[in-house]
């Protein structure tokens, strides 16, 4: 089997695809919108949530395109938009010294602590 | 570690139910098979526009006009969430639009059907989406998780077009004879190709094994024809309408619907570009492309002035 | 009969949102790229409710009137090309993107104006509509401009495509101010804000407006371009086919 290793390290979507200094060119020549990537805030006093991604112009037909696209069903009140090239994302080959040390801290867990019932409002 | 290892540890997870993320290691052919399935789901989507964009003009009512609208708007959405997953895995959207355009990449035979009447609207959407969504639920599981998370969301949205399909025949069910008459037609013409939308038989499906295998499909070709004929057979009744098989009869010892043969014939010909509509779709997916060239060049063109200007105000 | 301006006034502003309405539905899977394809799509869906909300007022004023029993889709498909009293406007080609867009954004403008003068209305109906529609309308007017600009700024071709659209489009946009006798509100008042910001978009688009265009009129008196009678009778073919069926 033809096996090959790849590592990208800028978020979800593959270096060569996001957009390089603004624009990928196709093999007809023909220039593509950047990709960017959605953000939406459901309801007041919630987070902004990765909602998907996208391709526009510039920022504001992004923001545009993505109350067209992510919010036809009231899906938000809130939109961020970030072109996909500025993602800087965590690589998975380190996975094991990013987050397995943080297994054995069980006591940073609340928890943890064994205390007497009688005690309020901990 | 080594490729073996590599693919072992691969194995494990899809194993253990862990989704295989984009920067994660994987086997080459599992990324080549998910990107032509993405990306023949996300043109199957555009595609499929075209064959209910015909009758948005010609809605028989303001509201059916609006709810057929709304519905082919969100299959753009949908192939848009499909082509953000596809581009996860190394292929640009524009890349496998022009493959589309060329011929190159295939999508679902069905939309090489024609929409002829009305009622066609309500067979799209009842059978036609039906089985789509059949195969959408399970894809909601699969293992890879940009396509899984699409899935989600698309089966969100697309269980109104089934419901609206059916309640549309449903009233012309209710109609006049003519109206009857219409409503009969269309799920006379659009209940085999719907059947053939799962794809080969099982022993004949080349793809099948490795992708059961790694969790893209959790469910075999027949095995999903199988759960649509049962579902739909029911379905029918309430529409006091019949579908076009005298071999349709319950079989007590399998508790499933037996059913006719399907004309693989027709299946293989619409697949090599010999449907009704084949030339026609490609040729409307062009021609909306070509004539849209200069109109995203213009955009791209401003942007990058604006950038400039803005660039020179703060320097 | 009863109210005769005033279901007249109405039904002429629920023809102009269908008919736009109709013409844009066309670019529904034919858009420059999916983005745009859905976003003009948003704006047809818009355009069809305020139609729907129109129409459900007039027929609710049409048979108090005269006892009759109008329904929205029956003012929407049985009345004939003497009848609607669209603006021009809308029912002429989509043309290109350029030529949809300026007339988008022609239009918008104009109606963007046009509600906020109808939110102020006594007649509640109409006063609640306006404050619904304005939302969407604001909207395609912020939509529209932008695009006129990227386009009118963005490249050589598409700059000659929008002076080629002002240059069509142009003589249908008198129409907009010159009252009807039936018309809600005073149109002639609006043209001086609508000239300013077609003005400041063109500034910025670096388009400018025609001179001494002759204008073109006659759709709110139901004398139309040839092109509506080719419009009606698709839009109408069902339920011309079939006399009383329910949909």
């Amino acid at each position: 089997m033809n096996i090959q290793i790849k590592k990208f390290y800028y978020g979800d979507i593959p270096e060569e695809n996001t957009g390089g200094t603004g624009n990928t060119e196709k093999s007809s020549g023909e220039l593509s919108w950047p990709l960017w990537e959605v953000f939406i805030r459901s309801k007041q006093g919630l987070d902004h949530k990765h909602a998907g991604s996208l391709r526009a112009a510039d920022a504001q037909m992004a923001v545009e395109n993505a109350r067209d696209v992510y919010t036809r069903r009231q899906e938000g009140v809130s939109i961020w938009v970030v072109e996909s090239k500025h993602v800087h994302a965590s690589n998975p080959d380190d996975a094991e010294m990013f987050y397995e040390p943080a297994s054995d801290k069980i006591y940073r867990h609340p928890t943890f602590y064994d205390l007497p019932d009688e005690l309020k409002h901990m | 570690m080594s490729v073996i290892d590599l693919e072992k540890a691969f194995q494990d997870k899809i194993d253990a139910e862990i989704k295989i993320e984009p920067k994660d290691w994987m086997p080459e052919a599992y990324r080549k098979t998910n990107l032509r399935q993405i990306s023949q789901h996300a043109h199957s989507e555009i595609v499929g526009m075209l064959p209910e964009g015909n009758w948005i003009s010609r809605a028989p009512s303001l509201k059916r006009k609006a709810i057929l609208i709304a519905k082919v708007q969100d299959e753009a959405g949908h192939g848009l969430y499909l082509y953000s997953a596809a581009e996860t895995l190394g292929t640009s959207r524009d890349q496998m639009v022009e493959d589309l355009n060329s011929g190159k990449a295939k999508y679902s035979s069905i939309f090489n059907y024609p929409t002829l009447t009305w009622a066609d609207m309500g067979a799209v959407g009842w059978l036609v989406d039906g089985a789509a969504i059949l195969n959408q639920v399970m894809l909601c599981r699969t293992s890879y998780g940009p396509y899984a998370r699409a899935m989600v969301r698309i089966c969100k949205e697309e269980s109104f077009h089934q419901r609206q399909g059916f309640e549309s025949l449903l009233v012309l069910s209710k109609g006049t004879q003519a109206q009857r008459d219409m409503c009969q037609d269309a799920i006379n013409r659009w209940w085999w190709p719907s059947l053939m939308m799962f794809g080969p038989k099982d022993s004949e499906s080349t793809n099948s094994d490795q992708s059961i295998k790694w969790k893209i499909k959790r469910k075999t070709n027949d095995e999903l024809r199988q759960q649509f004929v049962d579902m739909i057979v029911e379905q029918v009744k309430l529409l006091g309408m019949t579908l076009p098989d005298p071999n349709l009869k319950w079989n007590e010892e399998r508790k499933h619907y037996d059913f006719g043969e399907i004309n693989w014939e027709e299946f293989w010909n619409v697949v090599k570009g010999n449907g009704p509509c084949n030339k026609q779709r490609l040729a409307a997916r062009n021609k909306a492309h070509d004539e849209g060239a200069w109109v995203r060049a213009a955009a791209l063109a401003y942007a990058e002035k604006r950038k400039n200007r803005l660039k020179t105000k703060a320097a | 009969m009863k109210n005769e301006n005033l279901i007249n006034g109405v039904l002429h502003i629920a023809d102009t949102v269908l008919i736009l309405g109709q013409r844009n539905a066309a670019w529904c899977a034919h858009g420059p790229i999916l983005e745009q394809d859905i976003a003009i799509t948003n704006i047809t869906l818009d355009l069809i409710g305020q139609a729907r909300n129109f129409y459900q007022y007039a027929a609710l004023l049409i048979n108090e009137a005269d006892n009759k029993n109008e329904t929205e889709d029956t003012l929407a498909f049985l009345r004939t090309e003497r009848d609607f009293k669209n603006l021009l406007i809308c029912e002429l080609p989509n043309g290109d993107w350029a030529q949809t867009i300026l007339r988008q954004f022609f239009f918008s403008s104009f109606q963007q104006l046009m509600y906020q003068e109808m939110i102020k209305s006594s007649d509640n109906q109409i006063a609640a509509i306006a404050a619904k529609s304005i939302k969407e309308t604001n909207y395609h007017v912020k939509w529209s401009s932008e695009w006129v600009i990227r386009l009118g700024d963005g490249t050589d071709e598409s700059n000659q495509r929008m002076k080629n659209a002002i240059e069509y489009l142009w003589q249908y946009t008198g129409e907009f101010f010159i009252a009807a006798e039936y018309e809600i509100i005073d149109v002639a008042a609006l043209k001086n804000d609508w000239l300013e910001k077609v003005k400041s978009i063109f500034d910025e688009a670096t388009l400018s407006i025609p001179e001494n265009t002759f204008m073109q009129t006659g759709g709110k008196t139901g004398v139309h371009t040839e092109h509506l009678g080719f419009i009606l009778p698709e839009m109408q073919s069902l339920q011309r086919n079939f006399p009383g069926a329910e949909w």
